[in-house]
């Protein structure tokens, strides 16, 4: 049967979701702060190629580099999550899978996120 | 599809591949694509981390493995999806300013984080293999 609503009609009362502008800075703010870090990281990882394990838990755990490294797992998560929401409602559109596909991209961040945090602090205290 | 009703005869645009490939497009997917090597790619940085933290045994096993031919093209092509995708960011952050849409700046940019984002990747990786002693 054909459908006779208008457009407006269909998605009147829908709502806007109100999330758009929190969604678009959060990725800016964290792409930002991305830059340095990433460097950062590269920088790091030059410093400790091919240097023993004693030379790279006692760099990795050192206070400045730490947090630096916290402050970049955070940014991370955040802005991987943000973009891969995007990839997500983009192809996705069956809504089931896409609340599975949503999900499953929060607990990954997390599990990866948590598990840098667990190292970056058991290297701190002197792993 | 092909649903009788008022909208049913409105022209659609023409599908993808109808359009002839060009420099922004490409640019345009592939910052897509980095984001999503990145995704991934975060796990390494997870399994490094881990892996320091877990005691020399296990380190040198990974750093072992970063070292074979096939761990240096992954460490390669991340060190590139990094660059680039930072590339691409810088790009973005141009056009949220409201400023560089005129189509020349356009290829001009794409041109630029092409060509960026290789050769920085390329003197990184020359960087590294002077400081840790060659290939
Ligand atoms: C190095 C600095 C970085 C900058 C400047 C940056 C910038 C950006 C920007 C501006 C976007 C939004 C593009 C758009 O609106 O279409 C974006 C998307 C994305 N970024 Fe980043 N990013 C950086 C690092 C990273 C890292 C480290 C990751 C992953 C761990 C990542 C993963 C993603 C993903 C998955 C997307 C979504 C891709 C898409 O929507 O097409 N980015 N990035």
């Amino acid at each position: 049967m054909a459908d006779m609503r208008t457009p407006l009609n269909k998605v009147r009362g829908l709502g806007s979701a109100r999330e758009g502008a929190d969604h678009f800075w959060r990725q800016r703010l964290t792409a930002l702060a991305n830059i340095p870090l990433t460097l950062f990281l590269v920088f790091t990882v030059i410093m400790l190629a091919g240097k023993d394990h004693a030379t790279v838990t006692a760099y990795l755990g050192s206070s400045l580099v730490a947090i630096a490294l916290l402050a970049l797992v955070l940014s991370a998560m955040v802005h991987m999550r943000l973009g891969m929401q995007t990839v997500i409602e983009d192809y996705i559109h069956s809504e089931g899978l896409k609340v599975v596909c949503l999900i499953l991209n929060t607990f990954f961040v997390i599990l990866v996120g948590l598990s840098c945090v667990y190292a970056i602090v058991k290297l701190s205290l002197g792993a | 599809m092909a649903q009788a009703g008022p909208q049913a005869d409105r022209p659609l645009s023409p599908h993808l591949q109808i359009y002839k490939p060009m420099l922004t497009t490409i640019m345009s997917i592939l910052h897509r694509l980095t984001g999503m090597a990145l995704y991934a790619g975060s796990l390494l940085v997870a399994w490094w981390l881990l892996a320091a933290a877990s005691g020399p045994q296990y380190y040198n096993f990974v750093s072992g493995l970063a070292d074979t031919i096939f761990g240096r093209i992954v460490l390669f092509a991340y060190t590139w999806a990094l660059i680039h995708h930072m590339l691409g960011g810088i790009r973005h952050f141009i056009w949220d300013t409201g400023s560089g849409f005129e189509l020349p700046t356009v290829e001009l940019m794409a041109r630029a984080t092409i060509i960026g984002s290789l050769g920085l990747t390329a003197l990184i990786w020359a960087v590294a293999l002077t400081m840790t002693g060659g290939l």
